[in-house]
């Protein structure tokens, strides 16, 4: 089953490649994982997108809770919890498809933010779902590129997970 | 006080009670040699290969329950240090070493002697550090031997950049004795409603096993796990890395279990009903095949690490915490509950147990006229009464000892468990000779073992260690040809040490005393005048038969019920 594991980590350096290395000396799977400092610069939230049946999970997090830089570890799917993930994708925009593309971004609620004569680049943010959705919707031949930057979240109600 | 970052690395290892540094010197280093140099406090013993540096460190910390330290220098001192660091990690072993690395403004330039050692050790380390800054020194020192010495034990690693230990860069030094870590805390005790489960579970067990690994030793637990043995009169067994916690030649006692356990410690297992597991991680070389493992029993695990708990086998009563803690809180509650175990299933359970011990699976002939590597550590038991520190490199040297030498007091084993590091024994008995100076100590070791570390017979001999290397020699990797004899027809391939060197000569050459035996009936003789020579070291070739092999056996991926016994005692 797909896992969203938050982590709350000690800033310093090195703490990222443990988790990294964590996940390859173990033969976990990972399927994406961001990290970026929180309001408290000497914290660092971590996002970890993992996939495997309960008992590897069950691991990953103790070895997660085990590395000395971790300070807090939450698994999102075990309850409410809101996700999101950002795009930037670049596409071909001729003439011809300019409506088309134009409408798509509409429907999605995304925005686009960079136009030249031959293509856009659109931003949209939502739920890996969602963005997958918009990906499918783009007409063939012409997604250039794709930027996605994993999904974060957070769990839904008064909670937090700080120190 | 003000001092340079090497007096701080030097009076830290001060305030942290440290008597020995096992180490090397080199550039990124010179500064920190500098400051020993000018002390007297802090023992350094100069290894000759940074391997030995971690193996002498873990030594003194297995054989005494302190840090071990060690110091290497950059680039290949660091990498050199590595296979002991990973020893260390394996089998949970709290030892600090310090790196020196290239100045500061030159890391990532692939300067002279340059290596990622934060990179390369981080698999191999409970955890580590660099340290950009003299003034985060001594906080990030005290923190290594916080972390190495607390919870699961472990080495810790710190990176110290040459410049940082700059003589003439000097600052306030503060060494804080009490130290918190938000980001790290090691349970202290157990659930008191798990260990409530268990312990109702224990006393309704019918067919009891308790199954006991290297962390009580490591937890200091061995007086409560014998308080718990003599509540319940169970049935115990340990890991290769927990023999001794418990005495081996208690009635109790089933010997060793696993892949060269006995015959009655593995058809227990497969046959309890109620497993306890102390201090011990279900190693593959113990479960055997997961799936066959304990097939009828509800398994307790008391582990200080969640980690190891449910990580191979699932269990049914988990408890992290401390394994001295937890178990003296069992003790209480067993002593205060109204009925006791159950006597008449335990008599039943007992005499099945004494009938599997009835196979006499260690059996070996001992008409042989060939030394048998079984009889040399009989006699090695014989000759030293118990009393004796043993070491052990890799392989059917370390199985023989495990089997034929009954140690009755932990720490007094000392071996390579987790990593199996061949050249581990000698340096490591080294450590256990500085800690303990009186004391008999032993390396139990074979040809091929020997051989990749025997450069330390020359730090034996310059800090005077009176080691007996305890050498069985069968011309092999013994453990390699017997799993070629088994599984590939008998084609040995490479594991025939050919052009070995004259061990006497080469002992001689060191300044010590060698000997060889290939006469069973020389062998104690021998034995009790290596040890008569209270101040030597005294190095035993002792010819052992080439085509010895280590049984029982359960062949990797098989259940406990599997056991090959020896050829003259296969099971019909």
């Amino acid at each position: 089953m797909r896992h969203i594991i938050s982590v709350l980590l000690e800033n310093e350096a090195g703490a990222l490649s443990r988790v990294a290395g964590l996940f390859s000396a173990r033969g976990y799977n990972i399927e994406s994982l961001t990290v970026a400092p929180t309001d408290d610069p000497t914290l660092s939230r971590m996002t970890l997108v993992t996939i495997g049946s309960e008992e590897i999970i069950e691991q990953i997090k103790k070895q997660l809770n085990k590395l000395v830089d971790t300070v807090k570890l939450l698994d999102l799917t075990e309850g409410r919890h809101l996700e999101r993930e950002m795009m930037l994708i670049k596409v071909r925009a001729a003439k011809e498809d300019r409506e088309e593309l134009k409408r798509l971004t509409e429907i999605f609620r995304a925005k686009i933010i960079d136009v030249t004569g031959t293509s856009y680049v659109i931003e949209l943010t939502g739920t890996s779902q969602k963005i997958d959705a918009f990906i499918q919707a783009v007409p063939e031949g012409l997604i250039v590129e794709v930027v996605r930057s994993g999904p974060i979240g957070i769990a839904r109600g008064e909670k937090g997970l700080t120190l | 006080m003000e001092l340079s970052g090497a007096e701080i690395i030097v009076q830290a290892l001060i305030d942290e009670g440290v008597e020995y540094v096992f180490g090397y010197p080199g550039g990124a280093v010179l500064h920190t040699y500098d400051a020993l140099f000018k002390q007297d406090k802090v023992k350094h013993i100069l290894v000759r290969h940074e391997q030995a540096a971690t193996h002498g460190a873990d030594g003194y910390a297995r054989a005494t329950g302190r840090c071990g330290v060690a110091l290497v220098t950059s680039g290949p001192g660091a990498t050199n240090a590595i296979t002991g660091i990973a020893t260390a990690y394996m089998d949970s072993i709290p030892m600090v070493i310090l790196s020196g690395q290239v100045p500061t403004p030159v890391i990532g330039s692939d300067a002279f002697q340059e290596v990622d050692t934060v990179g390369i050790s981080r698999p191999c380390v409970k955890h580590n550090f660099l340290v950009r800054d003299v003034h985060d020194l001594a906080l990030t020192i005290r923190k290594a031997f916080y972390i190495a010495t607390s919870g699961r034990p472990g080495p810790v690693l710190v990176d110290i950049p040459k410049d940082v230990t700059d003589p003439y860069i000097r600052i306030p030094y503060h060494y804080p004795k009490e130290i918190k870590l938000r980001s790290y805390n090691p349970a202290t005790k157990g659930h008191p409603g798990q260990i409530r489960k268990a312990v109702d579970l224990l006393l309704q067990a019918k067919r009891p096993v308790i199954y006991t690994g290297g962390g009580v030793i490591l937890g200091e637990a061995a007086r409560s796990l014998r308080e718990l043995v003599d509540l319940l009169g169970y049935p115990i067994t340990s890991t290769l890395m927990g023999l001794g916690a418990f005495p081996m030649t208690d009635p109790r006692f089933l010997g060793m279990l696993g892949m060269h356990g006995t015959y009655e410690a593995n058809m227990a297992m497969h046959e309890t009903d109620v497993l306890i597991a102390i201090g011990a991680r279900f190693d593959d070389r113990v479960t055997g095949k997961i799936e066959q493992f304990c097939p009828h029993a509800n398994i307790i695990h008391i582990d200080v690490d969640p980690s190891s708990i449910s990580k191979n086998v699932r269990v049914d009563i988990p408890i992290v915490g401390p394994v001295g803690s937890v178990l003296a809180d069992m003790v209480r509650l067993i002593r205060e509950a109204k009925a006791g175990p159950d006597q008449a299933a335990l008599q039943d359970w007992w005499r099945q147990i004494e009938a599997w011990r009835g196979v006499k699976c260690l059996a070996y002939d001992r008409n042989s006229p060939l030394i048998k590597p079984q009889f040399a550590v009989e006699t090695l038991y014989q000759v030293t009464g118990g009393d004796l520190y043993l070491t052990s490199d890799v392989g059917q040297h370390q199985m023989f000892a495990a089997q034929f030498y009954p140690f009755d007091e932990p720490r007094r084993w000392i071996n390579s468990g987790g990593l199996g590091t061949m050249g581990f024994g000698l340096p490591a008995a080294m450590g256990v000779q500085l800690a303990y100076p009186e004391a008999n100590v032993a390396c139990i070791s074979g040809e091929a073992s020997i051989l990749m570390c025997i450069q330390e017979l020359a730090t034996c001999k310059q800090y005077d260690l009176p080691v007996k290397i305890i050498l069985l020699n069968n011309g092999y990797m013994g453990m390699v040809r017997q799993w070629q004899e088994f599984f590939y027809e008998s084609r040995y391939a490479h594991s025939y040490v050919d052009a070995l060197p004259d061990f006497v000569k080469l002992t001689e050459s060191f300044g010590h005393v060698g000997m060889r035996v290939d006469q069973p009936g020389d062998l104690e003789g021998a034995m009790r005048e290596a040890f008569a020579m209270k101040d030597r070291l005294v190095f035993l070739d002792i010819v052992v038969d080439p085509a010895e092999n280590v049984y029982p056996m359960i062949e990797a991926g098989k259940g406990h019920h599997e056991m090959h016994l020896s050829p003259e005692r296969e099971l019909a």
